[in-house]
């Protein structure tokens, strides 16, 4: 298990909170109960199993969703 | 294409516009109605599509989102071929979008400060023996960094070589600096103001009292209170009721516009932004002025306070002794002071320290025969004199004569708080000094203001002894205090107090406290930054600065009253244009969207002001 921090672009509606989480909790590979999305800080904080997925994966489906990631840290 | 679509957002929005001003005047000034349908059809096309997207990632996800909301209006809007409508929909919309973004920025604007004020390089030393700048995320523990004049340190660690001064605001909020030597500790984040420095990283990253702080600070502004997860739950039921709503009267009444109209006049917007913005931008303001609140759910609390509570008179005293008042007797006053500096210089006494900084600078001249008489003072040969340094007890030992004057001197110093030193050369009364703790200065100021901020008790619990404490606080006009008291009869009054329905706030140092910090309703940890303050307590004052404290209420005051406005203007804003749809016949889609985003705007311009709070005076 690694934990990721992600930030993203300023988020401005509360509601991209639900779609971002939304996406993340239908990958395979992360731990559903860490992802959190913060409005305010537009960060995402989340654990997941590297053997099933990269964090590269994770950047996708984020900005697939429109959203641009602007740096990320992994420990 | 759904991302380029996306990223070109604002580049849409700005096509969308000029499209809807040239179907304008092109209806209104050679009168082409070809044209001004045309551009119209083009412009909402445009102008839904990154609506349509989102939308759909929101569905995707089982979120009935307001860009669904808008998507089916416009949609609607489009088969009826109200394309006026469609069109000028997806612009305020889209235009209100990036204002919220740009206006919801500066609200953030203060917290974002504090973390980039976090040092980002560091000049680690390799194992060629050079230092190489790095990022401040690859130094290890044990790593040698060099920092020169006008970097961050960015690290906590231990100078290692080097002399310097360091600007350490960052941490405790005083900007003075303060000089660092080989075996000093220095903290991440503080700056070099001069001189260069080699240390050894002993916390790096979030561990680093920085790094505590922001992530403190960040927590704190995503927290959410109880009424914010009411309106979570409430949005989450309310924009899919909007859906369901419309439909139900697009059934009944067979009428289109009317049901899109619903749609868009039913968004939620102003009420889920509205309260993280008053939160966000209060919690900045505190940051700004070295007051760190703890969430939401703390500004509530805090903003009710009737009780507050001090863990010691230390906290509203200076908490070092000094010589407050002293009187001289018969000639020779110079040489007395000298013999007694002499003494006090050899003594480890609390009295003693005070009495030499007092006089300072005086000719120092050998003491001998030393004699310490345990409760009294101290009696020794100075240049071939009797001197006796003590209090009264001492002085009739002596057989030292206190006449009238200076029994009244004596009298006067003991009511107001006094610990008396008397000193006596050859059986002759020449100095009395009045040593006390000093109150903190501007504490009176701080309390009236408090109390202006309806704190109804002010309480000390101090374990000083009960006159000390009744002597501060009767200058201080508390209310309550209390002496003699140990930890944990301070923890059991607090729990006395929130029995009886007050809301309790305990402000103290949090080192031998934390009982009564953790049970308080709101605990104030006037720390310099320390570990243990910032984790036990709701509130921490950066610069033990009591000054903060009216602040910090008046602040937590003005933020829960800014979110009980933006709640107001929100579901006013709805209620009017839903009222206005049934009793009007003006209410349009258009002019439902334009009220919303401007409603929406109110409310982050409203939380806004909190930015720029400040407690009158």
């Amino acid at each position: 298990m690694k934990s990721a921090t992600i930030q993203l672009e300023t988020l401005a509606c509360p509601s991209c909170l639900q779609k971002i989480e939304g996406a993340l909790k239908s990958l395979e590979g992360i731990e559903k109960d860490t992802a959190k999305v913060s409005f305010n800080t537009s960060k995402v904080k989340l654990n997941f199993d590297e053997e099933k997925l990269s964090i590269e994966d994770i950047e996708n489906a984020i900005s697939k969703l429109g959203y641009e990631v602007i740096k990320y840290k992994v420990k | 294409m759904q991302r380029q679509i996306l990223k070109n957002k604002n580049k849409i929005t700005v096509v969308n516009a000029i499209l809807i001003v040239v179907g304008f005047l092109s209806k209104w000034t050679v009168g082409n109605i070809e044209i001004f349908t045309w551009s119209l059809v083009i412009a909402s096309v445009l102008g839904v599509s990154p609506i349509a997207i989102q939308a759909y990632q929101a569905l995707r996800v089982k979120v009935v989102s307001i860009d669904v909301l808008v998507t089916i209006a416009v949609i609607g809007a489009f088969l009826i071929r109200n394309f006026e409508e469609s069109a000028i929909v997806t612009f305020l919309f889209l235009f209100g979008a990036y204002l919220e973004q740009r206006t919801l920025n500066k609200t953030r604007s203060a917290i974002k400060e504090l973390t980039e004020m976090a040092p980002e390089n560091a000049l680690k030393l390799m194992e060629d023996g050079e230092f190489l700048e790095v990022e401040v995320d690859e130094v290890d523990v044990g790593d040698i960094l060099l920092v020169k004049t006008g970097a961050k340190i960015p690290v906590d660690g231990t100078v290692l070589t080097g002399e310097g001064s360091i600007n350490e605001a960052s941490i405790t909020g005083e900007s003075i600096p303060v000089a660092k030597e080989k075996g000093s500790k220095v903290y991440a984040g503080t700056i070099l103001d001069n001189g260069t420095i080699q240390i050894v990283a002993d916390r790096v990253g979030e561990d680093t009292t920085f790094g505590k702080i922001i992530e403190l600070v960040e927590e704190a502004q995503d927290s959410k209170s109880e009424a914010e997860r009411f309106i979570d739950r409430f949005s989450k039921y309310y924009t899919p009721a909007v859906l369901v709503l419309a439909f139900i009267v697009w059934l009944i009444s067979r009428n289109i516009e009317l049901a899109i109209t619903i749609l868009v006049l039913g968004c939620p917007g102003a009420l889920v932004i509205g309260v993280p913005v008053s939160h966000v931008a209060g919690i900045g303001n505190g940051a700004r002025h070295g007051v760190l609140l703890k969430g939401s759910e703390v500004i509530s609390d805090f903003s009710r306070l009737d009780t507050m509570v001090f863990d010691k008179t230390g906290t509203l005293t200076v908490g070092n002794p000094s010589v407050a008042e002293k009187e001289y007797y018969g000639d020779k006053i110079e040489e007395a002071l000298g013999y007694l500096a002499s003494i006090e210089r050899e003594s480890d006494h609390p009295l003693a320290k005070a009495v030499l900084e007092d006089i300072s600078e005086i000719t120092i001249s050998v003491v001998e025969d030393t004699e310490v008489i345990k409760g009294e003072g101290i009696i020794a040969s100075v240049n071939g004199h009797r001197v006796a340094v003590g209090n009264v007890a001492l002085m009739e030992r002596e057989n030292v004569k206190i006449d009238e004057r200076a029994k009244n001197d004596i009298a006067r110093f003991e009511k107001n708080g006094n610990s008396l030193v008397l000193t006596s050369v050859n059986g002759e009364l020449k100095v009395l000094m009045g040593v006390r703790d000093q109150i903190r200065p501007g504490v009176k100021d701080d309390l009236m203001k408090l109390k202006k901020l309806r704190v109804k008790n002010l309480i000390v619990l101090s374990g000083d002894n009960q006159g000390t404490v009744d002597l501060v606080s009767s200058k201080l006009g508390l209310t309550e205090a209390h002496g003699n008291m140990l930890p944990e009869d301070k923890s059991a009054y607090i729990k006395k107090l929130i029995e009886k329905g007050h809301i309790v706030a305990f402000v103290g140092d949090g080192v031998n406290d934390s009982p009564s910090l953790a049970l308080a309703n709101i605990g104030i940890a006037m720390g310099s930054g320390t570990d243990v303050a910032i984790e036990t307590s709701d509130v921490v004052l950066m610069n033990s600065d009591f000054s903060r404290l009216p602040h910090a209420l008046g602040l937590t005051k003005a933020t829960a009253r800014n979110m009980r406005q933006n709640i107001i203007i929100a579901v006013g804003v709805v209620m009017i244009l839903l009222a206005s749809l049934i009793f009007s016949d003006w209410m349009n889609m258009s002019i439902g969207m334009l009220v919303h985003e401007g409603s929406i705007l109110a409310v982050i311009l409203n939380g806004m002001r909190l930015l720029r709070y400040k407690l009158r005076q």
